[in-house]
């Protein structure tokens, strides 16, 4: 026992703050997953429980890009859109091929993953070397491409294997694929994919958060995490150090999107329905608000605040008209909170002695 | 007290119009600069820079604000890439190499407006100088393989060794942007040592430093430089610094050198004290 | 024919995104930020010329008029109210202030005119037929592009003739020297941002004439092109928010008319892309290097 104290108190305060985390995630699951099961939740929770880990997912995802490297990407939810839709083609085609759906799922997981880290280095190689408010524009500009590139998308399987149709000039139609007796189509252009088999499940929500958090958090507290934080406070000096810009500004970014990705697939599969028009900019934003009331750098903090910000309107149904406007003012407010100098001198006032020893 | 009456080294001269310490006169130098120069737009910010740094060498680059100096790093470590001339490194052409190839090759440097990673602790800031050092990949880290636990143990080991010169090891975990002043530019110079240089540049490391605080650092510098045996080159604007610690000093005037010498040489230089203080009235 | 037809089109469009543009690139050049909301004070300015006009029966011009001043006065409120206090905030911290301002005007005009579009008449209705009837040329398009030059032009003499004028230049330079000159900085940015504000305005009207409906997300879109268009054309540059508005509602016109209808935007997007790669201050804006 005295062991195990001394090796506590001896941890740095961000292992520990890592442990809290874990901690968090596995005790919450371990409540809300037996309640489930049993039924005693009701229909509106249960169904926001795979959607609530795909956000967490995603507000973590963005945490890295936004908060590790520092840099502002407003089109986040495209890489979300890439996964899902990958990840719904992988699932629907492979239905005969591999009959279990926690293996297809895991498969399309991993498949969406890679698509969007894919996208993520088509959108990063050119984009990261811009700074600040171009970045921003242009991951924006990014996130509405992809979007509008996948409402072009036709996609149908038969037994021959998978068509896919680009539909630039909107003239052709499903009739195009030419899909042999017992084919049927996955993504339907504008409509996107409908007749998806659900095989989300909220235990495989519960492992992709564990496994996210574990490479997020080993990330940040390695090597690699360093020189990427070192890019984000100062660049010219990073490089004076020898760390080589580009290699380590993508490497955050595409983890970001690969994660996001792996979020998409996750929620693509939940829905039998589902458009590219739901990845548009203001669920970027949406996730961006989580982040940073969440704490820009702080993971648990994203985990904590999408959370709240999911369920929450869930709660306040009656108000549900003014859950925007509500987020809207809540998101200034923060933003004064935290940023104006007044309130600033204030906090420091309070909380002088600890400034010093903060730990990083 | 600041010690001014140090032995001087003997210096001797070499091709470039240049002095090294003669104990160096057998190794290869350090850094040979040829016909170095820069332009902005039609200005001449540096030309025509020629010098030669022996291997163990403290050297001195001074002259009046606006004279170049800073450019000079800059150019030295591929901020900006020069118009004209050469730069050997360790007999090395480092023509069109980046900045961070020049950090692997062995120059490091530390700014005039302090660039710490002002949000990671003081650790964190001299660990990331070790980064080039020890290397494991992402995929180990994030894994956290036993090459991990191994590296990050001799990283924290080196990096509190290394603060141990200014005696700030047990600030490790201070956040680097809440140290005063003058601790900032200290840790600014540990963490550009930890990158494992052969050449040290040092960019106004007393701004800000009272007497005692200087005479510290001018104990610390040749301290750095018997420890480690690399050669320093330092900018500075005060005086007794640079004649207390300098071995061979290279003035600049509007981009150019005006005059090279040991100190006893620069303060007696009539072009010089003209730089400074303008001329002299007749009598 | 046709082509010439297009090209009018995206030229009276890129009419609206230029003057849109100039309120983007006048706020970014002063204050160093992204106004998000811009777009959106373009929508209420719409809905506050729909309501003068359907409500109030105000003739056009008035309801324009009324229009402006309810916008500079919002604008005024907006910089006042949740800007000013993050002067010396990173542009991260601004940004996301602008986002949710964005979002509050966006559910604000939700909540008091309801989410369905409504339907909004040309200011000014009837076809100017060119070459005989061939070349139709509606007169809302002629009014936008000369709103548009005469806007630029004023803008133009004004930042280079007037007091108020120099003293926004000199604060996008240096605010600090700036406020040691006695110019009065907040006086000074509060203004841009009227002025910005009232351009808005101006544009919702035109913007609604355009595509005849009006609804709560109207400006988003808009707002977002605007704001690659002066950056494509230079961000803080005013000629380069001309140029870069124009040449987006050139090519947004073309890429529809010639290629695809649902992937206009998107190369519209990409064409930004493109540039911001090959020259990362825009057509004419200036390189301003890093100190090191």
């Amino acid at each position: 026992m005295h062991k195990i104290k001394s090796w506590y108190s001896g941890l740095k305060k961000a292992t520990k703050t890592d442990f809290a985390t874990y901690l968090g995630v596995i005790l919450a699951f371990l409540i809300v997953f037996p309640l489930q099961q049993k039924g005693i939740l009701s229909r509106s929770v249960s169904g926001m429980l795979i959607p609530l880990c795909a956000y967490i997912v995603m507000a973590v995802s963005l945490n890295l890009t936004v908060g590790i490297l520092g840099e502002l990407s407003l089109g986040h939810a495209g890489f979300m859109s890439v996964g899902a839709f990958s990840g719904i083609v992988t699932a629907m085609s492979l239905q005969s091929a591999i009959p279990s759906p926690a293996v297809r799922l895991c498969l399309a997981i991993v498949v969406g993953a890679v698509c969007a880290g894919v996208a993520g280095v088509i959108v990063g190689v050119p984009v990261l070397r811009l700074h600040g408010d171009y970045l921003a524009i242009v991951t924006l500009a990014f996130g509405e491409i992809i979007r509008d590139l996948i409402t072009c998308l036709l996609v149908g399987y038969d037994s021959r294997g998978l068509h896919v149709i680009f539909n630039a000039s909107g003239s052709r139609t499903l009739e195009d694929l030419h899909l042999a007796e017992g084919g049927f189509a996955i993504i339907k252009g504008a409509q996107g994919a409908t007749g998806t088999e659900k095989i989300s499940t909220f235990f495989a929500g519960f492992v992709l958060i564990m496994l996210t958090l574990i490479i997020v958090l080993n990330l940040v507290r390695s090597r690699s995490g360093r020189a990427i934080m070192a890019l984000r406070d100062n660049r010219i000096a990073a490089e004076s150090v020898g760390i080589n810009v580009t290699k380590y500004k993508l490497m955050g970014f595409i983890t970001s999107a690969a994660l996001a990705g792996a979020a998409g697939a996750l929620y693509g599969l939940n829905y039998s329905n589902l458009s590219a028009t739901k990845f548009d900019f203001n669920t970027s934003i949406l996730v961006l608000v989580f982040v940073v009331l969440g704490g820009l750098g702080n993971i648990w903090g994203s985990i904590i605040a999408t959370a709240v910000l999911y369920v929450l309107p869930e709660a306040l149904r009656g108000f549900a008209d003014y859950r925007m406007l509500i987020y809207a003012i809540v998101l200034i407010l923060v933003m004064l909170a935290t940023n104006s100098d007044s309130v600033r001198n204030l906090y420091s006032r309070l909380f002088q002695r600890k400034e010093a020893e903060r730990d990083a | 007290m600041p010690e001014n009456k140090r032995p001087r080294t003997k210096m001797v001269p070499v091709p470039s119009h240049s002095i090294i310490p003669e104990r160096d006169a057998d190794k290869s130098p350090i850094l040979e600069c040829s016909h170095l120069g820069i332009d902005f737009g039609g200005l001449k910010a540096v030309d025509d820079f020629n010098l030669t740094i022996g291997r163990t060498e403290i050297a001195g680059l001074i002259g009046p604000n606006g004279a170049g100096k800073t450019t000079v790093f800059n150019l030295l470590t591929k901020v900006y890439q020069p118009t004209r001339g050469t730069i050997l490194l360790d007999g090395m052409d480092t023509a069109g190499k980046t900045t961070a190839q020049l950090s692997r090759m062995g120059i490091a440097r530390t700014f005039q407006n302090i660039r710490l990673f002002s949000n990671l602790s003081v650790e964190d800031n001299v660990k990331i100088g070790l980064h080039n050092q020890e290397q494991y990949s992402m995929l180990t880290g994030v894994l956290r393989l036993p090459k991990y636990w191994r590296q990050e143990k001799a990283a924290h080991e080196r990096a509190l060794e290394l603060l141990s010169i200014f005696d700030m090891q047990g600030m490790a975990n201070f956040k680097a942007g809440s140290l005063p002043y003058g601790v900032q530019r200290r840790l600014e110079i540990v963490r550009a040592l930890a990158t494992g240089p052969s050449l040290l540049l040092l960019d106004e490391p007393a701004a800000g430093m009272n007497p005692s605080e200087t005479a510290e650092l001018m104990e610390n510098i040749i301290k750095i430089r018997d420890t480690f045996q690399i050669a320093i080159m330092l900018i500075e604007h005060d005086m007794n610094l640079v004649m207390g610690v300098c071995e061979g000093i290279c003035v600049l005037n509007f981009g150019q050198i005006i005059a090279k010498g040991t100190a006893e040489e620069i303060q007696a230089n009539p072009a010089v004290i003209e730089a400074y203080l303008g001329k002299q009235k007749e009598a | 024919m046709e082509f010439l037809s297009y090209l009018i089109s995206g030229i009276s469009l890129g009419s609206i995104y230029a003057i849109i543009a100039l309120g983007y690139t006048m706020v970014y050049g002063i204050a160093k930020m992204l106004n998000f909301a811009h777009g959106d004070v373009i929508m209420v300015g719409g809905y506050v010329s729909l309501l003068a006009m359907s409500e109030l029966g105000a003739p056009v011009w008035l309801a324009v008029l009324v229009s402006m001043v309810v916008c500079t006065v919002l604008g005024i409120v907006i910089e006042g109210l949740a800007y000013r206090p993050l002067r010396q905030a990173t542009s991260l911290a601004v940004l996301i202030t602008a986002i949710g301002v964005s979002y509050f005007l966006q559910n604000a005009a939700r909540l008091v005119w309801g989410p369905n579009p409504r339907s909004y008449s040309a200011v000014i209705s009837g076809t100017l037929p060119l070459f005989g009837g061939q070349l139709p040329i509606s007169y809302i398009s002629i009014v936008t592009v000369a709103a548009c030059i005469v806007i630029m032009a004023g803008l133009t003499w004004f930042t280079g003739n007037t007091k108020m004028g120099k003293a926004m230049r000199a604060v996008s330079e240096d605010k600090g020297a700036s406020q040691l000159m006695g110019i009065n900085v907040n006086r000074t940015i509060s203004i841009t941002f009227a002025i910005g504000s009232a351009l808005a305005a101006v544009a919702g009207v035109l913007l609604c004439s355009f595509t005849t409906s009006l609804m709560p997300t109207t400006g988003s879109m808009p707002g977002i092109k605007a704001f690659t268009a002066a950056v494509f054309g230079g961000i803080g540059s005013i000629p380069g928010a001309f140029l870069g508005g124009i040449l987006l509602g050139i090519i947004e016109s073309m890429a529809k008319a010639y290629i695809s209808t649902q992937l206009a935007n998107a190369i519209v997007f990409a064409v930004l892309i493109v540039v911001l790669l090959v020259r990362p201050t825009g057509l004419l804006g200036k390189y301003v290097p890093e100190k090191v």
